[in-house]
């Protein structure tokens, strides 16, 4: 970190303002709802899943349908199994689940109620019930944020459905937090080179679905629990996140497969930008032995046209980006390769491999190394950004007060966006989304300098 | 619809007309039924947050901070200290070791940093079981500050809602009492439970200034810690019936003898019958105020009955479904529809009491649906079985609506536009008459049925090419 980088969480620096995080089970519910029939259940008290559901809906416009144990008074001093049990089969009676999800929250962490125990009588007492599978993942806030809390329920659902019996065709993909646009382009990457993936989670259809006749209780759409045990005979596995622990058995999905069933692991930053892009589609051509199609060459080659055409709009131009840490590791390595400064990195996170990550992926192209900060929140940015008169902001809807205050451009991405319209349907990845980012940044640049203008410009 | 019906739920359902009004409420959300109701720290949150000059410090661990961030309107008119979301952001050894120290670290830094008037520090789920003594950390660093710095017993697990707004009357009671109240004339009233999400209580404030009444204390929207200190001053309270405050007018009373009424500002005969209310109080003192009321709302109506005929001639015969926070406000709502020319076809609400229910049956039409703490498979069938038009809730219940090609209304804490006094009643008849007439719902496949042959059926036999 360069010296006036921002100020770290001390001893004497307690208090989070406007936190640039999320808890640890909403990360967690995201996954069971992208896995198909899936229900996320919070074993918790009922506010932590309203709250969530909430949280959720306002950024993706769907059904959110997260069960609670809606644990009171009595079952948090004397443990709140039974009423596990109890919701556990209250959702089994009406949503005809293909998958429940069951993630802890600080309260049944704090009280210590032993969830596997718990689920391993459940599933005694009632075996002559036909039972969907019950997957279950520690999310204690207290240690983590959402995104960890995402990756360890995709690294829950693998370890506890996966199985190694049969080879199968369809490799793995483990894109990360990404938007339900994202998901469905990378479904057409694979197919294009002739893959057929298992994406998990996949809540493309889940979290964006059509107008419908009949409400479903269940959104259709998700990974198919099928193949999520099929995921130990696949020929590879691509994981996306810079910040993600070293592969191993007690880090990550992709990890886990690797060692124990053997499947190749290609560990990738998230294809944002033309050289993770470029990565991606090195290692897709490499799994699938086939060139790329013609049609993503196409989108390679007109995104570079486009850097040319748009390079002076934004060369130079300071930017500040936040959220989660996979993310912005990927936006940043994107806008240096535009041309673009980022000046302030920032991440509610605490993985501690941010700022090896953003220095790698700003390596050769920017003058000065960005500052880094993980841990922080939007007040630690604030002061910060103030300081470092950025033209832009790149980072979730959490950032508009500030962005208002500087009155500069805030680029909405990722999650959560509660202010405007259609974040499930951002595009981020690949070269197709490196080319809508491309085009929103610049066209925010000549819109600024329009609304700057006493003149007005017409032609720009 | 009774397949989607939980066995234990039965009771909290009741259908006008069919049998004698039973219905139970205020239970326990079922374990496993996603329930649409929040937690005690919800309710404390709601009532106490929009006080805009004090420190707001959730202490737990991030979620329960991060997710009520500036999530509801409350504007205020000047500070808007109310609008950050402050937490403890309890870590692992926190947990372990206990929160004190760091809770009196992050207020005495965020004192310093801000400068507020007082300080509510609420507790979480997590705090009732660690233990935490808050009292102990408020008091001392209200002692060291002086400030008042109020804990707020708000644990998510010890009810619902409606302890919370219990905590949050019970901490707002605290500071009462301790602001100078002589400059408060003998026509003066607070107004209670009303949270200023769009700008509302401007409106209503306005009604009353025009009547020639002072507002002390707006409690709690656009409210500040002085107002609330002082308006023990206050001649009178008029509590809006949402219940959230319903406790400290009580309190209020045994202490301070100051008398309540109870109010709407939804709907027109009820925004009339608040304002004659207060009217019919201070009769003694101002023996004009009552005609001076009178012609106020004749002003008022004579701009708004002409815009509402023009709605209302499409939106005869409409039906509507209704589900809220608390009961009170479906009352007004079901009065509000009527002078549109639609109905209530379904009643309910997360938090209703036995009381409110018997009311709510009562002013409804038979066959309307009245449900306690309902979730999205039993509102989702009920909203088919009616074929309702609208569908009237918050954020959780709009996607439910959208997904069976309904009209939607926000009529909660997110709302945005203003839907109280009588310029409400336009702009929620507006909205209604937005949503429920547009284009959209012919083409939904509910409504429309299949168009495309993709993946269906029905594609010709032979094809022309
Ligand atoms: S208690 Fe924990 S799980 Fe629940 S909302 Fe708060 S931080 Fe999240
Ligand atoms: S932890 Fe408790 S207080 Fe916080 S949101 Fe959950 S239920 Fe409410």
């Amino acid at each position: 970190m360069s010296a006036t980088a921002v100020k770290p969480k001390t001893e004497s620096f307690v208090s989070t303002t406007n936190a640039c995080k999320l808890c640890k089970p909403l990360g967690a519910t995201l996954v069971f709802k992208g896995i198909e029939g899936g229900v996320p259940y919070l074993h918790g008290s009922q506010g932590c899943a309203t709250y969530m559901r909430r949280y959720i809906i306002s950024h993706f416009r769907e059904p959110m349908d997260i069960a609670s144990s809606s644990l009171g008074e009595k079952q948090a001093i004397y443990g709140g199994g039974p009423n596990l049990k109890k919701g556990l089969l209250t959702v089994m009676d009406k949503y005809e689940a293909g998958m429940i999800g069951v993630a802890t929250t600080c309260l049944t962490e704090t009280i210590g109620d032993d969830v596997p125990g718990i689920l391993k009588e459940f599933r005694k007492e009632f075996s002559d019930l036909d039972m969907a599978p019950v997957v279950n993942v520690a999310t204690p806030s207290f240690s983590g944020t959402h995104m960890e809390g995402f990756t360890a329920a995709v690294r829950a659902v693998v370890d506890q459905l996966a199985t190694g019996h049969a080879a199968t065709k369809a490799v793995n993909c483990f894109p990360g937090f990404v938007s339900c646009e994202d998901i469905r382009h990378l479904k057409d990457v694979f197919d294009g080179f002739g893959l057929s993936a298992t994406i998990l989670p996949d809540y493309s259809e889940t979290l964006d679905g059509p107008a419908v006749d009949e409400y479903e209780k269940i959104t259709s759409g998700g990974t198919p629990v099928a193949d999520i045990k099929a995921m130990g005979g696949a020929p590879a596995s691509f994981e996306f996140g810079a910040t993600l622990s070293d592969p191993g058995e007690a880090a990550t999905a992709g990890g886990l497969l690797q060692s124990r069933f053997g499947v190749a692991l290609h560990r990738l930053g998230l294809p944002i930008g033309l050289r993770q892009s470029d990565e991606f589609f090195k290692s897709l051509e490499a799994v699938s032995c086939m060139p790329t199609p013609r049609r993503h060459a196409l989108e390679r080659g007109r995104l570079l046209d486009a850097f040319v055409d748009g390079h002076k709009y934004v060369s130079q131009k300071r930017c500040v980006i936040y959220g989660e840490e996979d993310l912005i590791v990927g936006l940043t390595s994107f806008m240096a390769e535009i041309g673009v400064v980022p000046v302030l990195v920032a991440g509610g996170g605490k993985s501690g491999r941010l700022e090896k990550a953003v220095h790698a992926a700003c390596e050769g192209l920017v003058p000065e190394m960005p500052e880094v900060a993980d841990g922080v929140d939007f007040y630690d940015i604030a002061d910060r950004a103030r300081e470092l008169a950025p033209d832009f902001f790149l980072g979730h809807s959490k950032g508009y007060r500030l962005a208002r205050e500087l009155s500069i451009p805030l680029i909405r991405v990722g999650f959560p966006i509660h202010d405007r319209f259609g974040g499930q349907r951002v595009r981020h990845l690949c070269y197709l989304g490196a080319q809508e980012l491309l085009d929103r940044v610049v066209n925010a640049m000549i819109e600024k300098k329009q609304t700057d203008s006493d003149i007005g410009y017409g032609y720009i | 619809m009774s397949d989607i019906i939980f066995e234990e739920r039965k009771d909290q359902i009741h259908v006008t007309g069919e049998g004698p009004f039973k219905l139970a409420c205020n239970r326990d959300s079922l374990a496993g039924a996603v329930s649409q109701r929040a937690c005690v720290f919800c309710g404390s949150r709601v009532v106490l947050y929009p006080i805009a000059d004090a420190l707001h410090l959730v202490h737990g661990p991030i979620g329960c901070a991060a997710y009520t961030w500036d999530i509801r309107g409350a504007l205020s008119s000047g500070p808007e200290l109310h609008r950050l979301s402050f937490s403890t952001d309890l870590q692992e050894k926190d947990v372990i070791f206990g929160g004190e120290k760091k809770l009196e670290a992050a207020l005495t830094e965020l004192i310093d940093r801000h400068e507020p008037k007082a300080a509510f520090v609420y507790s979480t789920c997590i705090v009732g079981i660690i233990g935490d003594d808050l009292a102990a950390v408020c008091k001392k660093v209200s002692a060291q500050k002086g400030i008042p710095v109020i804990p707020v017993q708000s644990e998510g697990f010890k009810g619902n809602k409606r302890e919370g707004y219990l905590a949050a009357c019970k901490a707002m009671f605290t500071l009462m009492g301790t602001g100078d109240t002589s400059d408060i004339p003998p026509i003066s009233l607070n107004i209670l439970g009303d949270f200023n999400l769009a700008g509302e209580i401007w409106i209503i404030r306005e009604y009353f200034e025009r009547m020639g009444i002072r507002v002390v204390a707006n409690i709690t929207g656009d409210g500040r810690v002085g107002d609330i200190a002082k308006a023990h001053g206050a001649a009178l309270n008029v509590v809006q019936c949402s219940g959230s405050t319903m406790d400290l007018a009580k309190m209020m009373r045994e202490t301070y003898g100051t008398p309540s009424v109870k109010v709407s500002y939804f709907g027109i005969e009820d925004m009339a019958e608040a304002l004659y209310t207060v009217a019919r109080f201070f009769k003694g003192l101002d023996p004009d105020m009552l005609a001076r009321t009178q012609a106020l709302v004749k002003e008022e109506l004579a701009v708004l009955y002409p815009k509402l005929a023009r709605f209302r001639q499409d939106l005869e015969g409409k039906k509507a479904a209704i589900y809220v926070g608390g009961a009170f406000k479906a009352f007004s709502l079901i009065k509000a529809f009527r002078h549109l020319g639609m109905s209530v076809v379904i009643a309910g609400s997360q938090t209703g009491t036995p009381e409110d229910y018997e009311e709510l049956a009562s002013i409804c039409d038979p066959g309307t649906i009245i449900v306690d703490d309902a979730n999205p498979l039993e509102l989702s069938a009920f909203l088919k079985e009616k074929d309702v038009d609208i569908f009237v809730g918050g954020v959780k219940e709009r996607p439910i609506a959208y997904k069976l090609g309904v009209g939607f209304c926000d009529h909660n804490h997110e709302r945005k536009e203003a839907l109280e006094g009588f310029v409400g009643m336009y702009n929620f008849a507006l909205e209604v008459h937005r949503t429920v007439m547009s284009p959209v719902w012919r083409f939904v496949p509910r409504r429309a049925g299949k168009t495309l042959a993709a993946g269906i059926s029905d594609l010709p036999k032979e094809c022309s090419i």
